[in-house]
C-alpha cells in the first residue's frame, strides 16, 4: 500500500454560534486524487484552511508523513510542504503574473531579484498551459478563468507534497479543465497527494481514486470511486435521496417581454434576441464568448454603442443600473465576492439593499417588514446560518451565492438575469434553485440563464442562444438543444 | 454545521448595542477624565464643562460629515481650508461688500457646498483617488484664503454676528452647541432612518456590488462630499464670530482632528462600517484630552505629542478588536 502522506483526526473548529467542523477525519495516500464532497456549509473550506495555517483548530491531531505537525501559519504549513489554492481568488490585482507566482518565493538576492529569470519560468510555465498570456501582464486584466488558472500555476509548481484545490474548476471552461487535469496526472505520478473539492460530480469518475463525504461539519465515509455510485454519494451528502434535478414543467410563451436589437459595444457585435413572458432562455457558449458582456449591457452597466432594446415592445434607455432595475430587469452577477456581496454586512442588510423603498418611508423604518423580508428569502433558499444578522463574509461560499440570488428575488423582478447561478453550489442547493426558476417561470417571469454547464443548459431551458466571440453563432429550440449541436455553434469548425 | 441559537450574537437593544460597539472607548473616557479630575479638581466644574463642548463643537461637525464620508469609503482632507476659507468669504462679504449677516453666511455656505461638489465630481468623473483629490483642493482653498487676505485677519465688529458664535441661548447654552444637536440628529436620521444611508454603507462596503444593486454612487458621492463641504463652511463662520475676526488660518489641520474623533469612535477608515455615535465620544476624548493638559498647564507643543500617542494606542486597540480577525 502507498504510504499516508497526511492524517487529519478528530478535528474540531468553532466559530461564534456554529459548530463549522466536529470530530473530521481526512486521509490522503501519496499518488492520490482525493475528492472532498459535501452540501455548502459543510465545512470543506473550513478543514482545508485549518490544514493551511489560517484557522487555528479547537481540537485534534494533524499527522504529515506519520509524524504529529504543528501548523499555527501560513508559513508553517509551506514548510511542511502543503501547498492550497482557495475557493476565492487570492491574488494582487495590480501585479504582473509572473510577480504573483513568484510572490513570497523572488529568486535572486532580495535586493536585486531577478526579474528576468522569472518572467521567463513564468511564460514556460503559462506557455504550458497553452494559456496564450504574456507573463508580464497585470492579473487585474485577467478575466477570472484565467486567474484562477494563475493561481493553478502558482500552487502546482513549486516543492509542494501536498497540493490542495478548492472548487478549482468552478470557473473554468473545458478545454481549461481538461488542461488542469493533465496537470494533475502529471502531479500524482510524482507521488504528489491531491485533495480536491467540487460540487461537479461528474469529474470525480475522470480524476479522483477516493471521495470523503462530509454533512453538517461531521465525517461521514470514504469511499473508493471505482466502487460507489453518483447516487450513493449524493444520499451520503444530503442525507436523503435528490430525485430528478430539473423537473421543468414547461409553458407556452407567446407574449415578447425582451427583445434586443442590433446591440454592439466594445465587447459584443450585432447581438438581437427576444425574450418570451415565463420562457427560460439558455445563453451558452465557452468561456470569454461575450455572454456576461452582453448581459453587462443590458443592465446598464458597460455602455451601448448601438442598438437597442425594447420592452413590451416600447424601446427603452438603459444608462445606469436603476434604469435597468426600474425596467424591471434583475441581475445576478457572475463573481458574487466582487460584484454581488457586501462581505461586512448582515444577511439582512444584503437581502435587503435593493429594495429599502419597502420599509424605509416617512420618517421611520419598518423594521419589523425589514426582518419579515429577510427572514423570507433566507428561508426560501435555505441559507444555511444562526440568523440573518450573520454576517455575509462568514458563510461559505455556496452560501454566498444564495444570499445574493435571493436578493434579486426580492425585487420581483418581471426579467430575471442568472449569471453562472449554480456556481459553487451543491447539488441539493442546485435542486432548490432550479425549482424556483421554474416556479418564477411558471407565474410568468421571464428568465435569462447563462451557464457553462451543458446539462444544466439542456436541462432547464426553453430555447438556447449560443454565443461566440462576441456574436450571436446559433439558436436552437428545446428539441434540437443537444449537447453537439451547441458544442458546434459554440466553436469555430 | 449545527446552530446553538444561544452562543450566537444577536441583535440587541440600542443601549447595549451602543455599549458594545463602543465600549473600549467608553471605558478610556472615563479613566481619562477620573485622571485629570484627580490631578485638576476645577476640571468638573459646570463652567469647564461648557466650555470644553463649545470647544470641540465645530470639530464634531466637520467630525459628524468625515464619519458619513469614510463609511462611504471616501477621505476629505479639504476641510480644514474650507473652514478658512469660509471664514475669509463670510468677513469680507460683511465688511467689504456690506452684506446683511444671513446672506454673507448663505454666501460662504454655499462656498463650502461648491468645493464640496467639485471633490464628488471630481472622484466620480475621474476615478482618482479622494485623498488626492480632496488634498488638492485644500492646497487650492487654502491659497484663495491668503491671497484673497493678503493673510491677514479681518477685524469683525458686528454683536449679532458675533453672538452666533460666542452668545449663549437662555443664557447657558452656546449657540455653537444648538447647531451641533440639529447635526447630529440630522446626521443619525440619514444614517439610521434613510434608503440614502443604507446606501453610503453599501458603497463604502462594496462599491460595485452596490452598483450592481442600482445604488447612483454619483448620488451619494456628492450628497457625503456637499454636505462635508457645508459643515467645514458652518465651522467657518462660527470660528470667526467666536474670535472676532476672519481668519485666513483657522481652520488648519482641522481635516487631521476631525478623521480622529471618527478614527476614535470605531469607524473604519476602510469603509462600510461606522456609526455616529462613536463618532461624539471619539470627539468628547480629544475634547477632554485637551482641555486636561491645558488645566494641568502643558505646553501646548506637548498637548500634540500627547494626542497622537493616545489615538495610536485607542486605534490599535480598536483594530486588535475588530479587524485583525484572520487567524481564529
Ligand atoms: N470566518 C468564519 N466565521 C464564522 N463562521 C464561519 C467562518 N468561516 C466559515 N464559517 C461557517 O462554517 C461553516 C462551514 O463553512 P465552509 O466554508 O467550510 O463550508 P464549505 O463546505 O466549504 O461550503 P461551500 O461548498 O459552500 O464552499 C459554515 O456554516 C460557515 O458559515
Ligand atoms: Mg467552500
Amino acid at each position: 500500500m502507498e504510504p499516508r502522506l497526511l492524517e487529519m483526526n478528530g478535528i474540531q473548529k468553532y466559530f461564534p454560534g456554529v459548530h463549522a467542523l466536529d470530530d473530521v477525519h481526512l486521509d490522503l495516500l501519496s499518488g492520490e486524487v482525493h475528492a472532498l464532497l459535501g452540501e455548502n456549509g459543510a465545512g470543506k473550506s473550513t478543514l482545508i484552511k485549518v490544514l493551511g495555517g489560517i484557522y487555528a483548530k479547537d481540537g485534534g491531531e494533524i499527522i504529515i508523513n506519520g509524524q504529529k505537525a504543528e501548523i499555527n501559519s501560513v508559513k508553517d504549513a509551506e514548510r511542511y510542504g502543503i501547498s492550497i489554492i482557495h475557493q476565492e481568488i487570492v491574488l494582487v490585482p495590480e501585479m504582473t503574473i509572473a510577480d504573483n507566482i513568484f510572490l513570497g518565493k523572488e529568486t535572486g538576492p532580495a535586493a536585486n531579484i531577478d526579474r528576468a529569470g522569472m518572467l521567463k519560468k513564468t511564460q514556460e510555465l503559462l506557455d504550458s498551459f497553452d494559456m496564450g498570456l504574456s507573463a508580464g501582464a497585470k492579473v487585474s486584466s485577467l478575466n477570472i478563468a484565467q486567474q484562477q488558472m494563475v493561481e493553478i500555476i502558482r500552487a502546482t509548481f513549486g516543492e509542494a507534497r501536498i497540493i490542495v484545490m478548492d472548487e478549482p474548476t468552478s470557473s473554468l471552461s473545458d478545454k481549461e479543465v481538461d488542461a488542469l487535469f493533465d496537470t494533475v496526472k502529471k502531479l500524482t505520478a510524482q507521488g504528489i497527494g491531491i485533495i480536491y473539492i467540487s460540487h461537479r460530480m461528474s469529474e470525480l469518475d475522470i480524476i479522483a481514486d477516493r471521495v470523503s463525504v462530509y454533512r453538517d461539519g461531521k465525517y461521514v465515509a470514504t469511499k473508493k470511486v471505482k466502487e460507489t455510485t453518483t447516487d450513493e454519494l449524493v444520499a451520503l451528502m444530503v442525507g436523503r435521496e435528490v430525485g430528478n434535478y430539473y423537473n421543468r414543467t414547461y409553458n407556452e410563451c407567446k407574449e415578447t417581454v425582451l427583445e434586443v436589437r442590433g446591440l454592439t459595444n466594445k465587447n459584443v457585435k450585432n447581438v438581437s434576441f427576444t425574450l418570451k413572458k415565463g420562457e427560460i432562455l439558455g445563453f451558452a457558449g465557452l468561456v470569454g464568448a461575450g455572454r456576461t458582456e452582453t448581459m453587462r449591457a443590458i443592465f446598464g452597466i458597460d455602455p451601448i454603442e448601438s442598438g437597442e432594446i425594447l420592452i413590451d415592445g416600447n424601446r427603452v434607455e438603459i444608462h445606469s443600473t436603476q434604469d435597468a432595475m426600474d425596467a424591471g430587469i434583475g441581475l445576478v452577477p457572475e463573481s458574487r465576492r466582487e460584484e454581488g456581496i457586501f462581505p461586512a454586512m448582515s444577511i439582512k442588510f444584503n437581502e435587503t439593499i435593493k429594495v429599502l423603498t419597502e420599509f424605509i418611508g416617512g420618517f421611520r423604518v419598518n423594521a419589523q417588514r425589514e426582518n419579515e423580508i429577510a427572514d423570507k428569502y433566507m428561508k426560501e433558499l435555505s441559507v444555511r446560518a444562526p440568523g440573518t444578522y450573520t454576517l455575509v463574509g462568514n458563510l461559505s461560499g455556496g452560501n454566498q451565492q444564495k444570499v445574493v440570488i435571493a436578493s434579486w428575488l426580492a425585487t420581483k423582478p418581471r426579467i430575471l438575469i442568472l449569471d453562472e447561478p449554480t456556481r459553487g453550489i451543491d447539488i441539493g442547493a442546485k435542486t432548490e434553485i432550479y425549482a424556483i426558476m421554474n416556479e418564477l417561470a411558471k407565474n410568468g417571469v421571464s428568465i435569462i440563464m447563462v451557464s457553462s454547464e451543458l446539462p444544466e443548459i439542456i436541462g432547464m431551458s426553453d430555447r438556447v442562444i449560443v454565443m461566440r466571440s462576441g456574436e450571436i453563432s446559433g439558436e436552437l429550440e428545446r428539441s434540437e438543444a443537444t449537447q453537439v449541436n451547441i458544442m458546434k455553434n459554440a466553436v469555430n469548425i | 454545521m449545527s446552530i446553538k441559537e444561544k452562543g450566537a450574537v444577536k441583535a440587541d437593544n440600542p443601549v447595549v448595542a451602543y455599549m458594545k460597539r463602543n465600549g473600549g472607548i467608553i471605558i478610556g473616557f472615563f479613566i481619562l477624565a477620573t485622571i485629570i479630575q484627580i490631578n485638576t479638581p476645577q476640571f468638573l466644574t459646570s463652567k469647564n464643562i461648557i466650555s470644553v463642548l463649545r470647544q470641540i463643537s465645530t470639530n464634531l461637525y466637520c467630525a459628524s460629515a468625515i464619519t458619513m464620508i469614510l463609511i462611504a469609503g471616501g477621505i476629505d482632507l479639504s476641510i480644514g481650508a474650507v473652514t478658512s476659507l469660509s471664514s475669509v468669504v463670510v468677513s469680507t462679504f460683511m465688511v467689504n461688500y456690506g452684506f446683511p449677516i444671513p446672506l454673507a453666511i448663505l454666501v460662504a455656505l454655499a462656498v463650502g457646498a461648491m468645493v464640496g461638489f467639485l471633490n464628488g465630481t471630481i472622484i466620480y468623473k475621474t476615478g482618482l483617488p479622494p485623498f488626492i483629490v480632496t488634498y488638492s483642493l485644500q492646497s487650492i482653498c487654502q491659497g484663495i484664503a491668503y491671497v484673497w487676505t493678503g493673510a491677514q485677519p479681518i477685524r469683525l465688529t458686528d454683536q449679532n454676528f458675533i453672538f452666533l458664535g460666542a452668545g449663549y441661548a437662555f443664557g447657558v447654552i452656546p449657540m455653537p452647541l444648538i447647531y451641533l444637536g440639529v447635526i447630529l440628529v440630522f446626521v443619525w436620521y440619514i444614517l439610521n432612518r434613510t434608503k440614502l444611508g443604507r446606501h453610503i454603507y453599501a458603497v463604502g462596503g462594496n462599491e460595485k456590488a452596490a452598483e450592481f444593486s442600482g445604488v447612483n454612487i454619483r448620488k451619494v458621492r456628492w450628497f457625503v462630499y456637499i454636505f462635508s463641504g457645508i459643515m467645514a463652511a458652518l465651522a467657518g463662520v462660527v470660528l470667526s464670530a467666536r474670535m472676532y475676526s476672519g481668519q485666513p488660518a483657522v481652520g488648519a489641520g482641522g481635516e487631521m482632528d476631525a478623521i480622529a474623533a471618527v478614527v476614535l469612535g470605531g469607524t473604519s477608515m476602510g469603509g462600510g462600517r461606522g456609526s455616529i455615535g462613536g463618532t461624539i465620544i471619539g470627539a468628547l476624548l480629544i475634547g477632554i484630552l485637551n482641555n486636561g493638559l491645558n488645566l494641568a498647564g502643558i505646553d501646548s507643543y506637548w498637548q500634540m505629542v500627547a494626542k497622537g500617542a493616545i489615538i495610536l494606542i485607542a486605534v490599535y486597540v480598536d483594530f486588535v478588536k475588530q479587524g485583525n480577525k484572520l487567524r481564529k
